[in-house]
C-alpha cells in the first residue's frame, strides 16, 4: 500500500498519456483523478501508522546503480515527516485534479494536461519518500521537469516559453549546488543513504568517526559539515525560490493558474524547506551553515514582501507572497525549529493553495484578465469566490486563531527568542515582512474586490462564480485554512510532542521552544498582530480613500523611483539577465565560436596548413628555376650555414632550443599568401 | 554449435552479408532486406555473447589467436572483457537502426550505402575485440575509409567534401604519433600483444613519451578541445546515418584506447598527465556549452553537445577511480544512444523539411506530437535527468572526479546548467512556440519505420536508467582489472 501512494500517480499518468486519445478529456480527468485520491486515502491511512502510532517503516527493494562503494538503491522511508509532506501533497493534489475538470474543461489538451499533473504528483512523492540522496535527486529533477512542461503548457506564448525555460534553467542552478553537496556527502560519509548520513553525522560531532573534519573543496580547506549544509542549502535556494534564485518563480505564473496552485504555492516550492528538515541531523551540527539560513530565508521573506506590495498581477502578488512565506519557513528551519517550518509548511499549503484556486476563479471569471488594476468591485458578482479569497489572506497575514497564526507567530517568537545576531535580524525583518504582507494582502482584497470598479462592462457581464466543481476543492480549503492551524498545533509543534520521532533531529542545545512559550514578552508576542492590523490599515487608507497625499507622494520623483523599484522587484531580472546571461551568450558566439573554433583553430588547423602547403610547394617549386648558377648559389649558401653551424655549435647551441622549432613551424602559417 | 562462440563469426558475420550483397541482383527490396537481415543477425549473434559473459572474472574471454606476420611475432589475437563488449554490442545494436534511417531517405546508391555500413560494422566489431596493438591500430585507421565515404558520397550539401577532408587530416594527423608510439614499443618489447604489454613496466619518460603519442591519437577521436571542430563539420554534413555511427561509435574510440591502453600500460604518465586532462576536458566543457547556446544548426546543437559530453567521459576515466570509470563507461553508453537518437530526430525532421536551421521550426508539438514526445525524451536524457541512463553516468563520473579533485568536478558540474540550457532552448524552438507555415510545408508526424527506429532508444535508455546494475555488474571486474594496473 506504501507503495502504491507513490506509484499511483505514475499509473494515472501513464494512462493519460498513452490512453488519453482513446480515453477523452473526461475520462483522462477521471482516471488521472481517481488514481491521485486513492492515493490521498492510502496516505491518510499511513499518516495514521506512522506518524499517530508510530511506526515508520523502510523499504528498500533493489539497487539503483552501486559502484564499489557507492551505493544508491532504490528505496523508500516513511517516517512522520514523509508522511506530513504525504498528506500535504496528495491533498492538495487531488483538490487541484479536481479543480482542474472545470478549470480547463475547454482545452482540448486536458488529457496532456492531467497527465503533467499526475507526473508532478509522483515525482514529489518519490521526493519526499526516497530513502537516499539520489533518489530523492530524481525526485527534485523530476518536479523540476514537471514544472517546466507545466508552465510551458500553454505552449504558443511566449511568456509562458520563455517563464518554463527560466524555471528549469534557475532550478537546475540549484541541482547542481545539490549534486555537489550529495557529492560531498559521499566524499566524507562514503554514503548516500540518509540513516548512514544522519547516524554517522552524529558520530562525526562525537569525534568517533572516521569520516574526515574537513576536505578540500575548490582548493581551500573546509569545514565538512558546513560545507555539505551550504552546498545542500544551495538546492534548497534554487527549489524554494530563496533571493538571488528566486526570480524563476513569478514568472511561473505564466502556466495554468491550478498549475501554480499545486507546484508553485503548496508543494514544489516546499521541497528545498523539506529538503533542509529532512536533513536536520546535518544541519544541526553546523552552526555556520545554519546561521547563513537563517539570514537568508529572513532576507527572502523580507524582500519578497516588499516586493509583492507593488505588484499589479493578481498571481504575481500571490507568487511574492509564496516567497515571502518560504522565507519565514527557512529561517525558521536556521533557528533550527524545523518541526515548526513543516508545521508552516503544511499551513502555507492550504491558504496559499486556497487563494491560487480563488484567483484562478477570479480570473476565470474575468475572461483570463489577470491585471488587478482592471479588476473591482467583483465581491458583488463573486461573493464565493470573495469569501474564500477573505478567508485565505485572513490566514495567510496570521489572523488570530486562523492557520496561519498558529505557524508564523511561533515562527516570529521564536526568533526573538533564540537571542542570537541571526535570531534578532530574522525576528525583525520576518516582523517586518508581517506588516508587508497585510498590506498587500489587503490591497489585493480592495482592488480587487471592494473598490469601484475598472473591469470592462463585458468582463463583469460575463462574470460567473465557480461551477461546483471548482467549488468544493476550494471548500475543502477553505476549512482546511481556518482550523488545520488549531487543530494540530499540539500535536506538532506542541512542547514535548513525540510526533516526529526519529524524522527531525534538533540538538538540545539549539532547542528554544519551551524559551518562546514560556518566557517571551508580552509585546513580542503582541508585535505580529499589531503590524498586521497596521499593514491592513494602511492598505485601507491608500487604496480606499483617494487622498492628495498618496497622490502627491506618488507623482513626487521619490515616489516614482520607489514604485519602480519595487515594481521592478528589486530588479534582480534586469541584472542577472545583463551581466550574466548576456555575457555568457556573448562568449558562447563571439569567442569560443567566432575567434576560436573558426578563427584561430581553424587558421592553425586545416586551412592554415592547407594555404601554407600551397604557398610553400609554389615557392620550393619557383626555386626549379633550372639555371646551374642558382643552384650552385644555394648550395653554396647552405653549405656555408651549415658549417658555420657546426663549427661555432658551441657559442650558438645556447641560443638554439629545440621549443624554437615549434614557433618556427608556426610561422610558416601566418606567411602571406601571394596572389 | 561452435562457429557461433566465436568472435570471428561475429566480425565475418557483417563482411558476409556486404559480400552477399555484391551479387545480388539490382532489386533494392531485396538489398534492403539482405543487409538488414545480416545487421540483424550480428546484432543477435552479439547478444549471445552477453548472456555467456562471466561477469567474476576480469580476464579476457572468447579468445581468438592466430599467427599474423609470424617473422615479427605479431598475432591476430582477438577477445573481449567488460569494458569491451559492450561497445561491440552498441554497434551492432546501432547499425540496424542506421540502415533504417537510411531507408527511404538515401536516393542514390543503396547498394553501397548497405555494404558500407556492414563493412563498417565488422570493422568496428573487430577494433573492439582486438588484443593486438598493431592491429588494433590498423582497424582503428581503416574504420575512417567507409566513414569516410559515407559522409563524401551521401553528405547533404557541396561542404561535404571540406568536412571529409577535414576529419581525415585531424584523424591521421593523430595517428601518425601512435604509430611512432606502436612501433617504438614493438621495438622495444618485440611484441604488440596488449596482455603482455600490461605487464611490461616501462621507464617513465618513455611512459610520457609513449603517453603523447597515444594522446595525440585518442585526443583527436574523443575530441578534446583545441582538436575538436572537424566533430561538427563531419556531423553537419554526414548523412543521418552517418552521424549516428559517428557519435554513436567512432567517438567512443578515442575514450576506449584512453580506457584500453593510456591507462593500464602507462600508469605513472597517467598519473602525470591526469591535470593536463582533466584541464583540457573541463575547458571543453565550459566551452563547448557555451557555444552550443549559439548555433542555429539542429545538427550542430547536438555535435557541439557531444564534445561537451565526450569531455565529461575523458574526466571521469581519469579519476581513476571505480565510479569515475564506470560511470564514464555509463555516460559513453548512454551517449552512444541517446545523441544518435537524437541525430535520429534530426534526420526525422530534415527528411521532411529538408532544413536543419532552428529558425525556420517552431509549434512542432502541434502537428508531430509523438515525435516532440520522444525527442522530448531524448533532450531530457541528453541534459542528463535523473531517471536516464545519462543521469548515472553522468553523476557517477562527477562522484569519482570529486573525490579525486573537486575543483575539477564542480566545474564540471556547471556543465549540467549549461546542458539544461542549451537542450531546453533547442526544444523549445523546434517543439514549442508557434508554427511557422511559411516555412513548414509538410505536416506529417512519425511513420511506423521511424516510430520503431526510436522505440528500442527509449527501452534502452529508461533501462539503463531505472536498472543500470546489470551493465554496472558485468563491467565491474574488467574495470578493477584496469585500475589495479594504474595504480601498480
Amino acid at each position: 500500500m506504501y507503495l502504491l501512494i507513490v506509484t499511483l500517480p505514475l499509473l494515472g499518468c501513464a494512462t493519460s498519456a498513452l490512453f488519453g486519445r482513446f480515453l477523452g478529456s473526461r475520462g483522462a480527468a477521471i482516471v488521472t483523478t481517481s488514481c491521485v485520491g486513492t492515493s490521498f486515502l492510502f496516505s491518510l491511512v499511513a499518516f495514521y501508522e506512522v506518524a499517530l502510532v508510530g511506526s515508520a517503516c523502510t523499504l528498500q527493494f533493489a539497487p539503483w546503480f552501486d559502484s564499489e562503494m557507492f551505493d544508491a538503491s532504490w528505496g523508500f522511508l516513511f517516517d512522520s515527516l514523509t508522511v506530513v509532506m504525504l498528506i500535504v501533497v496528495t491533498l492538495v493534489s487531488t483538490l487541484v485534479h479536481t479543480y482542474s475538470i472545470s478549470y480547463m474543461s475547454e482545452d482540448p489538451f486536458l488529457p496532456r494536461f492531467m497527465c503533467y499533473l499526475s507526473i508532478f504528483t509522483f515525482f514529489m512523492l518519490m521526493l519526499v519518500s526516497a530513502d537516499n540522496l539520489i533518489q530523492m535527486f530524481l525526485g527534485w529533477e523530476g518536479v523540476g521537469l514537471a514544472s517546466y512542461l507545466l508552465i510551458n503548457f500553454w505552449f504558443t506564448r511566449l511568456q509562458a516559453n520563455k517563464a518554463a525555460i527560466k524555471a528549469m534553467l534557475v532550478n537546475r542552478v540549484g541541482d547542481f549546488g545539490l549534486a555537489l553537496g550529495i557529492m560531498s556527502c559521499f566524499l566524507v560519509f562514503q554514503s548516500v543513504d540518509y540513516h548512514v548520513l544522519f547516524a554517522v553525522a552524529n558520530e562525526w560531532a562525537m569525534k568517533e568517526s572516521l569520516a574526515p573534519e574537513s576536505f578540500v573543496f575548490c582548493n581551500m580547506h573546509v569545514d565538512a559539515l558546513s560545507a555539505i549544509c551550504l552546498l545542500l542549502f544551495v538546492g534548497a535556494v534554487g527549489k524554494s525560490a530563496q533571493i538571488g534564485l528566486h526570480t524563476w518563480l513569478p514568472d511561473a505564473m505564466e502556466g495554468p493558474t491550478p498549475v501554480s496552485a499545486l507546484i508553485h504555492a503548496a508543494t514544489m516550492v516546499t521541497a528545498g524547506v523539506f529538503l533542509i528538515a529532512r536533513c536536520s541531523p546535518l544541519f544541526e551540527y553546523a552552526p555556520n551553515a545554519l546561521v547563513v539560513v537563517t539570514c537568508m530565508g529572513a532576507m527572502t521573506a523580507f524582500f519578497a514582501a516588499t516586493t509583492g506590495i507593488l505588484q499589479n498581477d493578481l498571481k504575481r502578488v500571490i507568487a511574492y507572497s509564496t516567497c515571502s512565506q518560504l522565507g519565514y519557513m527557512v529561517f525558521a528551519c536556521g533557528i533550527s525549529n524545523y518541526a515548526v517550518s513543516i508545521f508552516h509548511l503544511m499551513n502555507h499549503a492550504f491558504f496559499k493553495a486556497l487563494l491560487f484556486l480563488s484567483a484562478g476563479s477570479v480570473i476565470h471569471a474575468m475572461s483570463d484578465e489577470q491585471d488587478m488594476r482592471k479588476m473591482g468591485g467583483l465581491n458583488q458578482v463573486l461573493p464565493f469566490t470573495y469569501a474564500m479569497m477573505l478567508i485565505g489572506s485572513l490566514a495567510l497575514i496570521g489572523f488570530p486563531f486562523l492557520t496561519g497564526f498558529y505557524s508564523k507567530d511561533v515562527i516570529l517568537e521564536l526568533a526573538y527568542t533564540k537571542y542570537t545576531i541571526s535570531g534578532h535580524f530574522a525576528f525583525w525583518l520576518g516582523s517586518l515582512s508581517v506588516l508587508f504582507t497585510s498590506y498587500y494582502s489587503f490591497r489585493l482584497l480592495f482592488l480587487t474586490f471592494l473598490e469601484n470598479t475598472n473591469a470592462f462592462k463585458q468582463d463583469i457581464k460575463n462574470a460567473h462564480d465557480a461551477p461546483p466543481l471548482m467549488a468544493a476543492p476550494l471548500i475543502v480549503l477553505a476549512f482546511g485554512s481556518l482550523f488545520v492551524g488549531y487543530l494540530c498545533k499540539d500535536m506538532m509543534i506542541g512542547l514535548g510532542t513525540d510526533f516526529w520521532g526519529q524524522s527531525i533531529f534538533v540538538l538540545p542545545d539549539n532547542s528554544n521552544l519551551s524559551e518562546s512559550e514560556f518566557s517571551t514578552p508580552q509585546i513580542v508576542k503582541l508585535i505580529p498582530l499589531l503590524l498586521s492590523t497596521l499593514g491592513a490599515g494602511i492598505a485601507y487608507w491608500i487604496n480606499n480613500h483617494k487622498n492628495s497625499f498618496v497622490y502627491d507622494f506618488k507623482t513626487s520623483s521619490l515616489g516614482r523611483r520607489f514604485y519602480t523599484f519595487l515594481n521592478k522587484r528589486w530588479l534582480f531580472d534586469k541584472v542577472l539577465n545583463e551581466f550574466l546571461a548576456q555575457s555568457v551568450l556573448r562568449f558562447g558566439y563571439s569567442i569560443s565560436f567566432v575567434t576560436l573554433d573558426k578563427g584561430v583553430i581553424e587558421l592553425l588547423g586545416p586551412y592554415g596548413i592547407a594555404t601554407t602547403m600551397r604557398t610553400l610547394s609554389k615557392r620550393t617549386s619557383g626555386l626549379q628555376s633550372g639555371l646551374i648558377y642558382h643552384y650552385a648559389f644555394i648550395m653554396l649558401i647552405g653549405l656555408t650555414v651549415l658549417i658555420t653551424f657546426i663549427g661555432l655549435w658551441d657559442i650558438v647551441s645556447f641560443w638554439v632550443d629545440s621549443r624554437l622549432f615549434l614557433i618556427f613551424f608556426c610561422t610558416f602559417l601566418f606567411l602571406p599568401q601571394r596572389s | 554449435m561452435n562457429v557461433f562462440n566465436n568472435l570471428s563469426t561475429l566480425i565475418f558475420l557483417p563482411l558476409l552479408g556486404a559480400i552477399l550483397l555484391l551479387f545480388v541482383p539490382n532489386n533494392i527490396r531485396l538489398i534492403r532486406q539482405i543487409g538488414l537481415i545480416s545487421a540483424l543477425l550480428a546484432f543477435i549473434h552479439s547478444l549471445f555473447f552477453w548472456v555467456r559473459f562471466d561477469n567474476s572474472t576480469a580476464h579476457f574471454q572468447f579468445v581468438e589467436q592466430m599467427n599474423w606476420l609470424p617473422s615479427s611475432n605479431i598475432q591476430l589475437y582477438i577477445g573481449i572483457d567488460g569494458i569491451s563488449l559492450f561497445f561491440i554490442l552498441l554497434t551492432t545494436f546501432l547499425i540496424p537502426i542506421c540502415m533504417l534511417a537510411g531507408w527511404s531517405s538515401i536516393q542514390n546508391y543503396r547498394r553501397e550505402f548497405m555494404i558500407a555500413f556492414l563493412v563498417l560494422e565488422a570493422l568496428m566489431i573487430a577494433v573492439f575485440c582486438m588484443l593486438d596493438l598493431l592491429l588494433f591500430y590498423v582497424f582503428f585507421e581503416s574504420v575512417l575509409i567507409p566513414m569516410f565515404l559515407i559522409i563524401g558520397v551521401w553528405g547533404s550539401r557541396e561542404r561535404k567534401i571540406r568536412a571529409a577532408y577535414q576529419f581525415f587530416l585531424y584523424t591521421l594527423f593523430g595517428s601518425v604519433f601512435m604509430l611512432l608510439g606502436i612501433l617504438f614499443l614493438f621495438f622495444q618489447t618485440g611484441t604488440t600483444d596488449i596482455q603482455i604489454l600490461y605487464t611490461t613496466e616501462f621507464s617513465e619518460r618513455r611512459q610520457i613519451l609513449l603517453w603523447l603519442a597515444f594522446f595525440a591519437s585518442f585526443a583527436v577521436k574523443v575530441p578534446m578541445v583545441p582538436v575538436h571542430i572537424w566533430l561538427p563539420e563531419a556531423h553537419v554534413e554526414a548523412p543521418t546515418a552517418g552521424s549516428v555511427i559517428l557519435a554513436g561509435i567512432l567517438l567512443k574510440l578515442g575514450t576506449y584506447g584512453f580506457l584500453r591502453f593510456s591507462i593500464p600500460m602507462f600508469p605513472d604518465a597517467t598519473l602525470y598527465f591526469t591535470p593536463l586532462i582533466f584541464t583540457l576536458s573541463v575547458i571543453a566543457i565550459v566551452y563547448t556549452s557555451c557555444t552550443t547556446l549559439r548555433q542555429v544548426d539542429l545538427k550542430k546543437i547536438i555535435a557541439y553537445s557531444s564534445v561537451a559530453h565526450m569531455n565529461f567521459v575523458t574526466i571521469g576515466l581519469f579519476s581513476l577511480n571505480p565510479q569515475g570509470i564506470e560511470g564514464s563507461l555509463m555516460l559513453m553508453l548512454s551517449h552512444g544512444f541517446v545523441s544518435s537518437a537524437l541525430f535520429l530526430c534530426v534526420g526525422v525532421l530534415y527528411d521532411r523539411h529538408h532544413t536543419r536551421l532552428v529558425r525556420y521550426y517552431g509549434g512542432l508539438a502541434n502537428t508531430m506530437p509523438v515525435f516532440c514526445a520522444i525527442f522530448l525524451f531524448f533532450t531530457l536524457a541528453n541534459m542528463s535527468l535523473p531517471g536516464t541512463s545519462s543521469f548515472v553516468g553522468e553523476f557517477l563520473i562527477l562522484v569519482g572526479a570529486f573525490q579525486s579533485n573537486t575543483f575539477v568536478a564542480t566545474l564540471a558540474a556547471t556543465g549540467m546548467v549549461l546542458g539544461a540550457a542549451y537542450s531546453l532552448w533547442l526544444y523549445n524552438r523546434v517543439a514549442f512556440g508557434n508554427l511557422k507555415p511559411h516555412f513548414l510545408a509538410t505536416y506529417s508526424d512519425c511513420n511506423r519505420r521511424e516510430f520503431f527506429m526510436f522505440l528500442p532508444f527509449v527501452i534502452v535508455v529508461i533501462w539503463m536508467g531505472i536498472y543500470p546494475q546489470i551493465f554496472l555488474d558485468t563491467m565491474h571486474d574488467s574495470v578493477m582489472h584496469c585500475i589495479e594496473h594504474s595504480r601498480i
